[in-house]
């Protein structure tokens, strides 16, 4: 480790232990032991719910706070993910034995009810595993390559990319809802029962796969972890920032614009999928515009600068939502709502901004004895400048 | 999709739809100006856009109930004074939450954006509470029920062309008050050079007020003019934000003819294709067409050219 002459501190290296690397250890330790531990099956099953939306507010730390992108569509990418999982698990659901009381034995029973006597194009290959995996995160990235493409190559952004992204969750939505024969429609695809004939109803299939998804969501960290610190991470900061003055010495903005938003919609379909897997179903409810905005405010009040703030306010924003929702209904619109607008004008770098604010400085003072701090502190808000 | 109509059918088809659209774009147009002022000319986004219609209706609904029960005798004309109340309320509404909030977020669109969904919600929260989640309907008075043969095939209702009607004149008159007058001027001046704009005397602060509160305000009257075609719930307002905003993104966000080219646009290919295809299929296609030709063409239709 060398000491960079020009600030004084540590090189950074990009495997190097500190702060951020502890931090996640203490997750990993919270997620897969502590919870575990001290939560019955049916409450861990719904904190692995919650985890599912972290891997939405993870892409949108990459992509809205270090690149200043964003996007009201995660909800689109969530849902394809969620969607491709589900398709698999329920044509395994609807073998030609288990059907066999329909007009078409073999097709799932939502496409039987809209009279359809074979199984559409697109439905086919979802027969295999591999392939169903392969689209969880191939679909979403190349739906979000094709956008990327034609937005950011035009030098659209900011307010004009947000509401595009919107009308897109919008159009996906009415899409699902409207052709019903083909995706279960409003009720989405439901009553999914096996994977590869393992039962995933069970107790011991959820304590499994929370396992399975925690370990997922701490590769994905450790993932982001690595592109933030790369020069390419850094290279989406002085985007975000001045944008004109990357464009000057010589970078591509819009590629990199593009890989930034391919990779969050990526992170959001694998939790999509984990969603179907953990919950044992899919809806057109977690696709359209309300669910996008709502999983920006997860990774808001986490602090979109950093990503294990956004791990954790996504799961304090769903606590509190099961929580209040279970008591007190009418409160929970208000509490939503007073949280946009808390986090924006109050605290814009949310929990994590308050954390280095307050009791960072006194953590460190025993162990360093510096008042220092490193760049980890960095910028208040993203100075977004005017959007054309 | 044509096959087994007639010529003559179409033709019918095609003007009962046209109608129907013109419909839908009245209530985009009177919806699609107030934001084109506020988005357009001050930048910011303003998701509770909706909600502030959505007040506009409730406050009708209050004067319709209020004046068929205490003054019967008004009751033709209880419209008019539901529209101008309807303006007072979604304006004042609108000044306030300018002062409280969007004045310290100007730099910041895209957190404006997340500001005013979250006072949406609030607001949607606050409808439930007071009038019930169930949707409400005004009483129509008496002239304006019915409809107008105009052929024998062709029928148009009157409820319809009153709020064509009403959206020509208040299009007319906010291009009056923004083109032609004084104050107008002032805000077309803060909007395109904020600095020299409060270097010649104009009080920008006061300007940016005024023109959201009047933004929210044209908000409440479309509110008011939509209890003429549809009912009214508190999460009415929602459904219709995007396909605001892609009105307002479509027809070029500083050009007030472009909104009205393309709300009309928009709801004429929406309502032309409901009839053949499925409703939602209309709708997916539309947004579709409207989001690529978008991609290709980033500015919308109308661009205003204005040197920086």
């Amino acid at each position: 480790m060398t000491r960079n002459p020009q600030t004084g501190l540590l090189d950074r290296g990009l495997w190097r232990i500190d702060g951020d690397v502890v931090g996640i250890l203490l997750l990993a330790a919270l997620l897969v032991i502590v919870l575990p531990l001290g939560l019955d099956i049916f409450r861990l099953n719904m904190v692995g719910k919650y985890l599912t939306y972290a891997f939405v507010a993870l892409g949108l730390v990459l992509c809205w706070g270090s690149a200043g992108i964003l996007s009201l569509g995660q909800g689109i990418f969530f849902g394809i993910g969620g969607y491709c999982m589900a398709m698999f698990l329920k044509l395994e659901a609807s073998s030609p034995e288990a059907t066999k009381i329909q007009s078409t034995p073999g097709i799932p029973d939502f496409m039987d009810w809209n009279q359809l006597t074979a199984l559409p194009w697109f439905w086919e290959p979802f027969h295999s595993l591999t392939f169903s995996i392969v689209a969880v995160v191939a679909v979403p990235a190349l739906l979000a390559f094709i956008v990327g493409l034609a937005m950011f190559k035009r030098r659209v952004g900011g307010v004009y990319f947000a509401i595009i992204t919107q009308a897109f969750a919008a159009i996906l939505t009415i899409l699902i809802v409207g052709q019903q024969g083909y995706t279960g429609g409003i009720n989405g695809i439901t009553d999914l029962r096996t994977l590869k004939g393992w039962d995933i109803r069970t107790d011991e299939a959820k304590l499994v796969l929370y396992f399975v998804n925690a370990a997922l969501l701490i590769g994905c960290i450790l993932l982001c972890l690595t592109v933030r610190r790369s020069k390419l991470g850094r290279i989406l900061v002085a985007l975000r920032d001045k944008e004109d003055r990357v464009r000057f010495s010589g970078y591509d903005v819009a590629n990199f614009k593009i890989f930034v938003f391919c990779f969050a919609a990526a992170l959001s379909a694998v939790g999509g999928a984990m969603f179907t897997l953990q919950v044992g179903f899919m809806s057109p409810s977690f696709v359209g515009i309300v669910p996008s905005i709502e999983m920006v405010i997860y990774c808001a009040v986490g602090g979109r600068l950093s990503l294990l703030g956004a791990v954790y306010g996504t799961l304090l924003v769903n606590w509190a939502k099961t929580m209040l929702s279970e008591s007190f209904p009418e409160l929970w619109l208000f509490a939503m709502g007073a949280l946009f607008i808390g986090v924006v004008m109050v605290f814009p770098n949310g929990l994590a901004g308050l954390y280095q604010q307050y009791i960072a400085p006194r953590l460190r003072r025993p162990f360093v004895g510096r008042a220092k701090m490193p760049a980890a502190a960095a910028p208040i808000i993203p100075p977004h400048t005017a959007a054309d | 999709m044509f096959e087994g109509y007639s010529l003559a059918e179409l033709g019918s088809i095609f003007a009962m739809q046209g109608f129907a659209g013109l419909i839908l774009f009245s209530v985009f147009v009177l919806m699609a100006l107030g934001l084109a002022i506020i988005f357009g000319q001050m930048g910011v986004i303003n998701m509770a856009h909706g909600e502030f219609m959505i007040l506009g209706a409730y406050v009708t609904y209050l004067c319709s109930n209020f004046i068929s029960s205490t003054a019967p005798a008004l009751f033709p004309a209880y419209f008019f004074i539901a529209m101008i109340l309807a303006f007072v309320a979604s304006g004042a509404l609108g000044m306030l939450v300018e002062w409280g909030m969007i004045r310290f977020l100007y730099r910041r669109p895209l957190d404006t954006l997340l500001a005013t969904w979250g006072l949406s919600l609030i607001l949607q929260q606050v409808f439930r509470s007071v009038f019930g989640a169930r949707e409400v309907g005004v009483v129509l008075p008496d002239w304006l029920m019915g409809s107008v043969a105009v052929t024998d095939t062709i029928e148009v209702p009157i409820n319809g062309l009153f709020v064509m009607a009403l959206t020509m004149g208040i299009t007319a008159v906010i291009y009056a008050v923004m083109f032609r007058s004084r104050w107008g001027q002032g805000v077309r001046a803060v909007m395109q050079n904020r600095t020299m704009a409060g270097a010649v005397g104009i009080n920008t602060e006061k300007v940016d007020r005024y023109t959201f509160g009047l933004g929210c305000g044209i908000a409440g009257v479309a509110g008011s003019a939509f209890t003429m075609v549809g009912s009214t719930g508190p999460t009415s307002g929602q459904l219709y934000i995007v396909d605001t905003f892609l009105v307002v993104v479509f027809g070029g966000a500083q050009s007030l003819v472009g909104t009205i080219a393309s709300a009309f646009t928009i709801s004429q290919a929406q309502s032309t294709m409901e009839f053949f295809l499925s409703g939602s299929t209309a709708k997916v296609l539309t947004l579709l067409t409207v989001v690529v030709i978008l991609m290709l063409r980033p500015q919308g239709l109308f661009v205003l050219k204005v040197r920086r």
